[in-house]
């Protein structure tokens, strides 16, 4: 069934009017249709095979500064003007009058997957996690155990508001994570790739397979002969691709409006200064396609954009939903997102980068006397009011006289946002994504990090050698 | 009610002969209010339902399951649900230990889990709980120079599980929410604090103590500086307590036991934590905001004791871990909700209280960090080797008492050690809303990363 379909535009038309009937001044119909489906192959068993299907409706009425909001499952006509009455009830300054609003034409978008889900064979998913366990326990005869997830997801989405906007879109996504476990004199380390992307099965080459299962199960051998990792202050030389969570945390946040409006970011009031080293140029891009934060267009109907947060050092602008630019009066960033229909929209990144630089991963490492070479990054927190973060390692090395040494156990890195990106020093070429999964209020949205091997000439590290 | 046990008989009357069915029915309804400046800044009412169904064929290698589920409890997508589930059953590996639980005697307590307050209390009374805790807030401090969040929350759940096994499980919770973010500020910068107040409806709530606990935490961080590095002794407040427990309860679940996938795997019997650590899961006690009466496969929920007197004495088991273990099910499957399988996990950790007041713990301990808040907690802890890195905020403790504020550091050890390392567990039991209880308590020989 088409997003289209879903619902008639004449009855959103009918319940967008009615959403402004108390007095609402603006109002919004969000309808999605979403199909998952997970598989898990855990120690050679397939277990878990699992579908499902989510489909509703949310409602949002604006009046001044405040939003009224109610959700549905019931995609009838009855039930969206009970939502609709539900989302209204914050106008109660009086009747809204007779109100008609007529949408525009729909602009549809649409994905590019060639393999979504519902037209692989399951035997044929059943074999890709078969051969990443495989390929892993080839590796080493220390991998103990293999776990290998593959989840998809189909989403048409449809949006309307009393402005007249109409928009449909479909987002495929799939995701494939192989985790190992390795077993040592040492105890248990583990090892975690993950292949992500918004596309359909066929991301899922025999190559990109082999490469996730090997690196997993090499990751996690490695780690086997890993030591404490040393706490205090030294240079990091943060690996291609593994370190943009860094700046999702560090600063990402920050320069999300709704924070910025709020006076709860230590980037308020910044656009136009210095804010980082001139070799920070950071990017906010929900148009690089297939990547794992890729839109065609928000969750407010707003086409995706390419948009650059600091320039050289210098921070130019912040992400914007519709809400938070309409109290600014200027057009939002197409950065409105929301996790479900059963959630409001708010500001959220999509693929968040640092432009590359010239030098190569070698030089810069083999300038670093003595640091902390970062290959994974895990997941990493940060309170945007203050500025200061922390992030993971999952695989990390010592640098001994500008050569990556011995592997270092598992720890947190620990920060502030403004005074290490005053802190990065060199920045090379080989530039990569990773994908990653950003929480935000209790919502959950698929987001791109990324970045080329850069070195930050202090962090804290937090482990227990000296 | 009723409604959800006719809807789930009616999928398990489709039952062919060769299979199992499991059912899991649920609707529920919410309400979130988030106050800004005075006025209404979101406001949040939903009801939702959804389904979620396993169906269970034995075969010569053991039994295969197959699962599906849908956001909704329309006639046309429960028959989608129970198809898909048929057809995913196809695609699985047989097991041995593979089985839905069958009833096994246990009575379920009598909780008053429910609370008639959160239907019966108006909009508008909602409203006004969240617009003044606000206030509140904003005037409590004149170092309070914003609320970036004043939140009110409530829902009512009901669910009911049933099997062609036997199982037939209906249950009902409540639970309201105060939530409130500040940030302080003065000429050395901003810092936040976070304050909370849990009941099963709102009556129960206390927003004075929400206010205070927000202004305290965000006025007293004023100032923080980054310590030297150092070794010596945390102690935890209640809130980081819980999540410490939270994390060791995760460790003592028999889905990741048996999978050789906890630091406990292989450890029963042995002595894993200090002589004053006990530590239970009892869903049973409804003091607690995870007490439970059904757990996640319709069995009763019970009183499981995992570690008495520093000793390991036993693990939570769903049936499937339990199985595999040679055991049997403690009662202890958890299932997030409609799309997730069963497995087990702790609900309602308490930690046997001691005797100390935070008071008595800090002039105990003399010379330290008091640990207010954890971040980083998800990236930093490694259950499976135990390794353990934390950013926090907090307190350097001097002469027995809290002194000048910290931030920007970690603390560092391994799950292993810190159990070893209790030197104090406190009697100031805070009921908490997730998995765990909170109490104060003081670890020794930890490693704090500053400058």
């Amino acid at each position: 069934m088409s997003t289209q379909e879903l619902v008639d535009r004449e009855v959103i038309e009918r319940v967008l009017a009615l959403s402004l009937s108390k007095g609402g001044e603006f109002a919004e119909v969000f309808v999605e249709d979403r199909h998952t489906s997970s598989a898990m192959l855990d120690q050679r068993r397939v277990e878990e095979l699992s579908s499902g299907r989510d489909r509703g409706a949310g409602i949002r009425v604006v009046i001044g500064d405040t939003t009224g909001f109610a959700h549905t499952a019931d995609l009838s006509e009855e039930g969206l003007r009970a939502a609709a009455l539900a989302a209204a009830m914050v106008a109660r300054r009086g009747e809204g009058g007779t109100i008609t609003v007529s949408l525009n034409t729909l602009s549809t978008f649409d994905t590019t997957a060639r393999e979504p889900l519902g037209t692989v064979d399951k035997s044929r998913k059943i074999e890709a996690l078969l051969r990443a366990d495989d390929i892993a326990r080839s590796t080493g005869a220390e991998i103990t155990q293999v776990m290998v997830g593959l989840g998809e997801s189909s989403r048409r989405i449809l949006v309307a508001n009393s402005d007249g906007l109409f928009a449909a879109d479909h987002q495929v996504r799939t995701r494939f994570n192989v985790q190992c476990v390795a077993m040592g004199d040492t105890g248990m380390q583990t090892g975690y790739r993950p292949i992500a992307g918004t596309a359909g099965f066929e991301i899922l080459t025999d190559e990109a397979v082999t490469e996730a299962a090997r690196g997993a199960a090499s990751a996690a051998i490695t780690k086997l002969a890993a030591r404490p990792a040393p706490s205090g202050d030294l240079p990091v030389v943060l690996a291609g691709g593994s370190g943009g969570i860094l700046f999702h945390e560090a600063c990402g946040h920050g320069l999300e409006a709704d924070a910025v409006l709020k006076q709860a970011s230590v980037y308020a009031g910044k656009a136009g200064q210095k804010v980082a080293s001139d070799l920070v140029t950071l990017v906010d891009d929900g148009t690089t396609t297939g990547e794992w934060g890729y839109l065609a267009m928000d969750d407010e109907g707003r086409p995706a954009s390419r948009n650059v947060l600091i320039e050289d050092g210098v921070l130019t602008d912040y992400m914007w939903d519709f809400l938070s630019a309409r109290r600014e009066g200027r057009t939002s960033s197409g950065n409105g997102r929301r996790q479900s229909y059963q959630h409001l929209p708010m500001v959220r990144m999509t693929n968040t980068y640092l432009v590359e630089g010239s030098e190569t991963p070698e030089e810069i490492i083999a300038q670093t006397p003595r640091g902390v070479y970062v290959a994974q990054l895990g997941g990493g927190q940060v309170n945007t009011a203050t500025g200061d973060f922390v992030f993971g390692m999952t695989e990390a090395f010592l640098i001994e006289d500008g050569k990556i040494t011995a592997p270092l156990r598992e720890c947190n890195l620990i920060g502030n946002g403004p005074e290490i990106l005053q802190r990065v020093d060199a920045v090379a070429s080989d530039f990569s994504m990773t994908p990653g999964t950003c929480g935000k209020d209790g919502q959950q949205v698929p987001v791109g990090t990324g970045q080329a091997t850069m070195r930050l000439s202090g962090v804290t590290i937090g482990g227990t050698a000296a | 009610m009723s409604d959800l046990l006719s809807i789930a008989d009616g999928v398990l009357a489709r039952a062919t002969g060769d299979e199992h069915v499991e059912v899991y029915v649920s609707s529920g309804t919410d309400t979130d209010v988030q106050a800004y400046q005075g006025e209404i800044e979101k406001l949040t009412t939903a009801s939702s339902a959804g389904i979620g169904i396993r169906v269970l064929v034995d075969g010569p290698g053991g039994a295969r399951i197959g699962t599906a589920w849908a956001g909704s409890l329309d006639d046309d997508a429960i028959a989608d649900a129970l198809r898909d589930a048929r057809d995913n059953v196809r695609f699985a590996t047989e097991d041995e230990f593979l089985a839905f639980a069958a009833p096994d005697g246990v009575g379920a307590a009598d909780l008053a889990l429910l609370d008639d307050g959160v239907a019966g209390t108006g909009l508008d009374d909602k409203i006004a709980l969240a617009i003044d805790l606000e206030r509140q807030v904003r005037s409590a401090d004149p170092r309070i120079r914003q609320v970036e969040a004043a939140t009110y929350s409530d829902y009512v759940a009901h669910a009911a599980i049933v099997s062609t096994n036997g199982i037939r499980a209906t249950y009902a919770r409540s639970g309201s929410y105060l939530s409130v973010e500040a940030i302080a500020s003065d000429e050395s910068g901003d810092q936040t604090g976070w304050g909370l107040s849990v009941g099963r409806a709102p009556s129960q709530l206390n927003p004075d103590q929400a206010a205070a606990d927000a202004v305290r935490r965000a006025t007293r961080m004023l100032g923080a500086v980054k310590p030297a590095s150092m070794r010596g002794v945390a102690v935890f407040d209640p809130r980081t307590t819980s999540t410490l427990l939270a994390i060791i309860g995760g460790a003592l679940s028999g889905t990741s036991v048996v999978r050789g996938r906890s630091f406990f795997a292989d450890r029963l019997g042995d002595d894993v934590a200090a002589s004053t650590f006990t530590l239970v899961d009892d869903p049973t006690d409804d003091r607690h905001f995870g007490a439970s009466t059904y757990d996640g496969e319709g069995l009763a929920c019970r009183r499981n004791v995992l570690i008495e007197n520093g000793k390991l004495r036993g693990f939570v088991y769903d049936t499937e871990s339990a199985r595999r273990a040679g055991t049997v099910s403690t009662g202890s499957a958890s299932r997030g909700g409609i799309a997730g399988s069963p497995s087990a996990s702790c609900r309602a950790l308490q930690l046997a209280p001691g005797s100390l007041s935070q008071e008595e713990i800090l002039r105990a301990v003399g010379n330290g960090v008091f640990v207010e808040s954890l971040t980083g907690v998800h990236s930093g802890v490694n259950p499976i080797s135990g390794d353990f890195s934390v950013g926090i905020t907090g307190l350097m403790i001097r002469d027995g008492q809290l002194a000048e504020p910290i931030r920007e550091v970690t603390v560092a050890s391994t799950l292993q050690r810190m159990l070893l390392d209790i030197q104090h567990v406190g009697g100031d039991v805070e009921w908490l809303p997730g998995v765990a209880a909170g109490q104060t308590i003081a670890i020794s020989d930890i490693a704090l990363s500053g400058s």
